[in-house]
């Protein structure tokens, strides 16, 4: 069984002009220990995705239908009485920008401590002892120090490292951590990421990176899903993905990379943008900006298949595919 | 700690420097003092040896500095109507004032940071809504109405609370007249503290309201929520200490108002407090007792802002008063 299986997930949004759409159909299953990627552009629907596995989306939004099961046990289902004592502790978040993250008027340690202390019963002295070992271990200077002080005393980086040191406070199973490093300084970003990765490795907890920096994503997760309009258009292991990408939409997302690029030639773009979630298109919703589109793409949304490489939604390695075959009976 | 008390120290003999300009003008263009003092039958020649023994034929400038050195050494004149030095006069009506307002900032604390937080959490509620509709009658709403019309109603025809006055009160330590020791004094305290705090209330709950709505769509709010805390620590921990921040600083400028809402107060419930010892001073044109009222005001003011730096600084670290020497 895997540790998180979410399937068939439909997120919406009701605005007084009516629903919206912002998640189509996402399923994708979670190992223990694993790390998974979760890349796409800005408004793909990766940080709503990260939000609504325990149940954060911001109003209006709400889970239409699906089912997320963490080991077995149903979430959606959960009051919010219920869910509190899984966010946290059994499911820990790091948000984008450690400046707004952590609350500036309460000290680091008693931010830290309130985390143990709201889902274990443990004697203030006690919970003090796990937040110092815990910021040692993430690698802050003088915890005994940083304990007392408050978040603006402390360097965007070191905040991303309590904030770190918060989500692994309880031994959680899965970290879901949204965009990290955006926030960061070019130069840490790197050492955050490291210490990310081998608080995971050494805690053995699964790790969910939401990221649009697919330079990142090589370098943490051994699986990535790509996210294009709130569905999930390509996955496999990171790896392949790279090298060798299936779908349109992931291609040129690789392309676009600088390092791509010729020296002295413009950089490689995806033209258009993506369709707001209003007025989403009919059939694959990146087939307006696919060089590759047909009819039949502008009028049903294609099917998961396996190419070899990864999982796709696209009616184009499904044609390929269905090639191949026909060439290898011949 | 001690370079911020000094330049609020310093700060305080600017505005009350400012103030004691203002109150010599005020003395000074209120009508001849000579008629205040001795009124109609008497001869020119009279008057004006009067005006040369009491220095009123100086030049403004030397008026000024002998009024400022005076004032200094805690003399403001004597009251033409109480025949009294003006400060004392004032001074021995300051604890009732200080005991109105400080009972309608309770009252104002204890009602309105918990219908503001309930208005913030529930916004959709019908009791929230139904705060909301209220607050924004009582924000216009005069509060001599409303006196007027608790006095009315209490006193009058339901007859429960006395209708003026302070009731008994008991000597502490020699210095303050205090009516919250006894049960007549406090049956007096509550319709002018109530009518006090409903003057300014309003305003308070829907402040308190808006800025946690603010706080509690902050990242640090939601992320609080995400590390699965219970809903009452996020909001009166978490959402609360950042909702009070700008609430205090706001606050401490709104004791100005309330100083300028215990004239009403005490006029409409005949409270022997100094607001309306000051409006009779007005109509008696009693100026030194007006001057000597606004420099109390003024001292006040800069204590009661002193204070507010004070709170504000304890609750948000980053404004830390020691190391900035604010």
């Amino acid at each position: 069984m895997a540790l998180l299986d979410v399937s068939n997930l439909n997120v919406c949004f009701g605005l007084k002009s009516g629903l919206v759409k912002a998640l189509y159909d996402v399923s994708f299953r979670l190992e223990r220990g694993e790390r998974i990627a979760l890349v796409g552009e800005s408004g793909a629907g990766k940080s709503i995705l990260g939000f609504s596995i325990v149940n954060l989306i911001s109003k209006p939004g709400f889970i239409e239908s699906g089912s997320i099961k963490l080991d077995g046990k149903e979430l959606t289902s959960l009051s919010n009485r219920q869910l509190r004592h899984v966010r946290g502790k059994r499911i820990a978040m790091i948000f984008q920008d450690p400046m707004m993250t952590l609350n500036p008027v309460i000290s680091v340690g008693i931010q830290m401590v309130e985390a143990i202390r709201s889902h274990t019963p443990m004697s203030k002295k006690d919970a003090k002892k796990i937040a110092l070992d815990r910021l040692a271990q993430v690698q802050i200077p003088s915890p005994e120090l940083r304990f007392e002080q408050y978040p603006h005393e402390l360097s965007g980086g070191m905040r991303q490292r309590v904030i770190i040191a918060v989500a692994m406070i309880l031994n959680p199973d899965i970290i879901i951590a949204d965009e990290p490093t955006t926030a960061l300084d070019v130069t840490i970003q790197a050492e955050i990421l490291e210490l990310l990765k081998h608080m995971c490795e050494v805690c053995n907890v699964a790790l969910i990176l939401i990221t649009h920096d697919l330079g990142v994503v090589s370098r943490i997760a051994e699986r990535t899903m790509v996210m294009y309009a709130g569905r999930i258009v390509e996955e496999g292991p990171t790896l392949e993905i790279i090298n060798d990408p299936q779908h349109p939409y992931t291609q040129g997302l690789l392309s676009a990379l600088p390092q791509m690029a010729l020296p002295g030639q413009r950089l490689n773009q995806i033209e258009g943008s993506m369709p707001s979630l209003m007025n989403h298109p009919k059939g694959c919703a990146f087939h307006p900006r696919c060089k590759y589109a047909t009819e039949k793409c502008s009028n049903a949304q294609p099917n998961y298949i396996y190419s070899g490489i990864s999982t796709v939604a696209c009616y184009m390695v499904e044609d390929m595919l269905e090639e191949f075959s026909e060439y290898r009976d011949l | 700690m001690l370079i911020f008390l000094l330049r609020r120290l310093f700060q305080a003999c600017v505005v009350l420097t400012v103030i004691s300009i203002l109150s010599f003008v005020i003395q000074d263009s209120l009508g001849d003092p000579v008629r205040q003092m001795v009124g109609q039958s008497i001869s020119p020649v009279e008057i004006e040896k009067i005006r040369e023994e009491q220095g009123l034929n100086d030049t403004k400038f030397e008026q000024y500095t002998r009024y400022a050195s005076n004032v200094l050494q805690g003399d403001f004149g004597h009251s033409y109507f109480y025949k009294e030095p003006a400060l004392d006069v004032i001074l021995k009506k300051l604890p009732a004032t200080f005991e109105l307002a400080f009972s309608a900032i309770v009252i104002i604390i204890l009602v309105s940071v918990p219908c503001g937080i309930y208005a913030a959490i529930r916004p959709k509620n019908i009791l929230a809504k139904f705060l909301m509709f209220s607050s924004t009658i009582g924000l216009s709403v005069p509060i001599f109405i409303v006196g007027i019309f608790l006095l009315y109603t209490f006193s009058i025809e339901l007859q429960w609370t006395p209708s003026f006055g302070r009731g008994d009160t008991v000597l502490v330590l020699g210095i303050w007249e205090t009516g919250f020791l006894t049960l007549d004094g406090l049956s007096h305290l509550i319709l002018p503290s109530l009518s006090l705090a409903i003057a300014l209330l309003p305003m308070f709950v829907r402040l308190i309201r808006s800025e946690m709505l603010e706080v509690l769509h902050s990242e640090y709010v939601k992320y609080a929520w995400a590390k699965g805390l219970s809903p009452a620590r996020i909001y009166f921990v978490h959402a609360l200490k950042n909702t009070m921040l700008p609430i205090i600083t706001i606050g401490g400028i709104q004791v100005g108002t309330l100083v300028a809402y215990t004239i009403l107060t005490e006029t409409i419930f005949q409270w022997p407090g100094m607001g309306s010892l000051f409006l009779d001073a007005v109509n008696r044109v009693d100026s030194p007792l007006i001057s000597a009222y606004l420099m109390v005001v003024g001292a006040i003011f800069v204590i009661s802002n002193t204070l507010v730096d004070l709170i504000y600084g304890y609750i948000n670290p980053t404004v830390r008063l020691a190391s900035h020497g604010l």
